[in-house]
């Protein structure tokens, strides 16, 4: 252990074997000091980020009916709602008073849904408000060009000329097909997911990454998970962020119980060891609470993420932290950091 | 490959623990300054690695608040009321056999009682509830009454300090809880708690009762106007007296929950203070066996962390905390034994279910 310990810490990259390894069996502390260590390399400034931004979920129509979401409604039950303008309107204006400076435009695979629905809606927004959209998971991209007929690239490019700014890296859940198929057997597979983030880099186009865990996956699919979007970033230096976190069971059809604590700082650390080419990693306040995301700062993380002036999914799940902007800057400056507010691409909006 | 500490200031105070040299107040005090999390929760793991390996512990136990009927009315208090408020209440001796009988099937350890300082209630009152407790559950410890209201009975029954104990342990009394000391500072006191008992009477009240015998516990409130200073003062304080008695059994920093408190503008404590403040204790504390982690005051989340910060326990199951509660905390109100051990199993370590002297008790686990 001692060796793959001196290995990070001389800034060598860890393969799979070695990372699993550190996963299962190292040292709680070990894994936060040598992620922490990391983290100053990358990171010297004693800053914190933010962004502002609003999650609006345009549907919560879905057919994908995955078994640890309890946020969708099935498509034909005559439940759900697909946003109307009017509150679209509302929700990017009281984003704007609010000082945040991005949405994070996701929705379910809604069939009843075109293409025009999702140009009219970005055009819209970009039309009238200065704000950036963050918006379609590849899962529904790849939806959408399924049933447009359109090739990804071009899809991703149409998007992008209505005014899609950047993709969130939902959706990719664990990234190896034989967990995706119990948990999400209706969402795209891994190689999907990848070739959609591939393509959106390819195209100039940034994206972050995320993974969900804490499920139905052994230690071994969350290394797997890694190492995919490490070889995908190694080729592309598209994706922004890494942002780990952790099922939700409450309300939905998996019944085990949640990860703690620990066993999130673990996952967090180490995805910060083993992303040597992933600038920034973010705690994950919704699903953690403001205590272990403070913690996570000394755990390799060095973004608090989202500010969520609305957020539907995780609090679906039972789930409903609340953190105002002034609750994460207090939880950065009582950290030893100085908090900044930054816009999508991890450019200064503001210091505190 | 050991953790080295990122802040060099620390690296004097982190040979001192390696080689179990006491810690000064300067230490405390640069150790509080730091925001080298790791470095600082490194050498209060080791101190409790060395003690207590892989294990951690928590107890199976049930909380009495037999009233809230208080005439100390501190003001980072929410639970306190006025005898004639309409959320006063007062629970006769049936009402807490009642209590204590709703629960008699579960395999509970320990009952930690304390209440507020009542004016209308007797003497016979606690003697008489504390031999009730002993007649109906003779195998779980009775942990009850903090210093200040061991100092109330001595006045009402007009005996001394430790003839009042003698009398309390005759009828049930096994152990005392550490509350009631809040931050033994006069300043702080004048400000926050002047009706109640200050520092010296508190060290005073806690001496006799481990000349009597009885073990106790310690707290510190912190999260409100203290200093980082008054916090070291009152670690060293408790070093001071442990060294004379040895009575104290586990030492609990608790977080400061401001919501319906005449201090509601205080914010809720930062992670990094609780876990800050728990690795101190286990630095500065060198002669006190225990430090917990009360997961009802930092969440379940924190207090599984804190494990790896020095906290060697996990407090208790509890299933209907008040006070807390009362003043917003966001923790569940009662924890599981499943949920227990897996907080415990899921961090890597052991869990050990004790009574309230730290004896293992799993092979008991359905008694009792």
């Amino acid at each position: 252990m001692d060796a793959i310990y001196e290995k990070i810490d001389q800034g060598i990259r860890i393969d799979s074997r070695e990372a699993l390894d550190v996963f299962v069996h190292g040292d709680f502390l070990m894994l936060g000091h040598l992620a922490g260590r990391i983290r100053q390399k990358k990171h010297p400034e004693k800053v914190v980020t933010f962004v502002i931004d609003r999650n609006i979920n345009y549907t919560d129509i879905c057919v994908s009916e995955c078994r640890f979401c309890a946020f969708y409604c099935k498509a034909g039950s005559g439940n759900g709602y697909v946003i109307t303008r009017d509150d679209l309107k509302k929700k990017i204006e009281e984003t704007l008073e609010l000082g945040g400076t991005q949405i994070l435009l996701q929705g379910g695979m809604n069939p009843d849904l075109d293409l025009d629905f999702y140009l009219g809606m970005l055009r819209y927004i970009k039309d009238n408000f200065p704000i950036h959209i963050h918006g379609f998971s590849p899962t529904e991209i790849h939806y959408i060009a399924q049933r447009c007929g359109l090739p990804l690239e071009e899809l991703i490019k149409t998007l992008m000329d209505a005014g899609l700014g950047s993709i969130p890296g939902g959706g990719a859940e664990i990234l190896v097909d034989e967990v995706r198929q119990t948990v999400s057997p209706n969402k795209c597979s891994a190689g999907t997911w990848l070739e959609v983030m591939r393509t959106a880099h390819t195209l100039g186009l940034r994206t972050t990454a995320t993974m969900m865990f804490g499920h139905l996956e052994k230690p071994g699919h969350i290394i797997e998970h890694l190492q995919r979007i490490r070889d995908l970033q190694d080729e592309t230096q598209g994706f922004t962020a890494f942002i780990p976190w952790t099922f939700q069971p409450g309300n939905t059809g998996i019944s085990l119980m949640p990860k703690t604590g620990v066993e999130y700082l673990r996952v967090l650390a180490l995805s910060r060891i083993f992303l040597d080419n992933v600038d920034n990693v973010q705690a994950s306040w919704v699903t953690q609470g403001d205590k272990i995301a403070q913690t996570a700062l000394a755990f390799g993380a060095n973004d608090l993420g989202s500010t969520m002036i609305e957020e539907n999914v995780v609090a679906a799940a039972g789930v409903d932290y609340m953190l105002p902007k002034e609750e994460l800057i207090r939880l950065i400056q009582t950290a030893g950091y100085i908090p900044r507010q930054r816009d999508c691409f991890y450019a200064t909006v503001r210091e505190y | 490959m050991k953790i080295t500490c990122n802040d060099t200031t620390l690296i004097p105070i982190a040979k001192k623990v390696e080689a179990g040299e006491r810690l000064s107040f300067e230490d405390g005090k640069a150790l509080y300054l730091s925001q080298d999390l790791i470095s600082i929760g490194n050498m209060a793991n080791q101190v409790r690695k060395k003690r207590y390996g892989n294990t951690a512990y928590f107890i199976y136990n049930q909380h009495i608040n037999y009233t809230n009927v208080c005439s100390n009315m501190c003001s980072f208090c929410a639970y306190a009321e006025e005898e004639n408020s309409e959320k006063a209440y007062t629970w006769s001796v049936d009402q807490i056999k009642q209590r204590i009988m709703d629960r008699i099937e579960e395999p509970i350890r320990e009952l930690h009682i304390v209440g507020g300082l009542n004016r209308s209630l007797p003497f016979s009152y606690f003697t008489d509830m504390l031999a009730m407790i002993r007649q109906i559950r003779p195998t779980a410890t009775i942990k009850a009454f903090t210093a200040v209201e061991i100092d109330y009975l001595s006045a009402l029954s007009g005996a001394s300090l430790e003839d009042t104990v003698l009398t309390l342990k005759q009828a049930g009394l096994m152990m005392m809880p550490g509350g009631g000391a809040e931050v033994m500072s006069d300043r702080v006191h004048d400000n926050l708690f002047p009706k109640k008992i200050g520092k010296d009477r508190w060290l005073e009240v806690t001496e006799a009762v481990h000349r009597t015998g009885l073990k106790t516990n310690a707290t510190m409130l912190y999260g409100h106007i203290e200093t980082l200073d008054e916090r070291v003062n009152h670690l060293l304080s408790l070093r001071t007296l442990q060294d004379r008695t040895s009575g104290f059994s586990a030492f609990i920093p608790l977080a400061f929950h401001s919501q319906n408190t005449k201090l509601s503008h205080i914010p809720t404590t930062n992670a990094f203070d609780d876990l800050k403040t728990i690795a101190i204790s286990r630095l500065i504390l060198d002669n006190i066996p225990h430090i917990k982690a009360y997961w009802v005051m930092i969440g379940e989340k924190l207090a599984q962390t804190a494990l790896f910060f020095g906290a060697d326990d996990l407090d208790g199951t509890i299933i209907e905390e008040r006070i807390t509660h009362t003043a917003g905390a966001k923790s569940a109100k009662g924890l599981s034994r499943k949920s227990m051990e897996h907080l415990i199993t899921s961090a890597g370590l052991e869990p050990v279910e004790r009574d309230s002297f730290y004896n293992d008790v799993r092979d008991l686990k359905g008694e009792a």
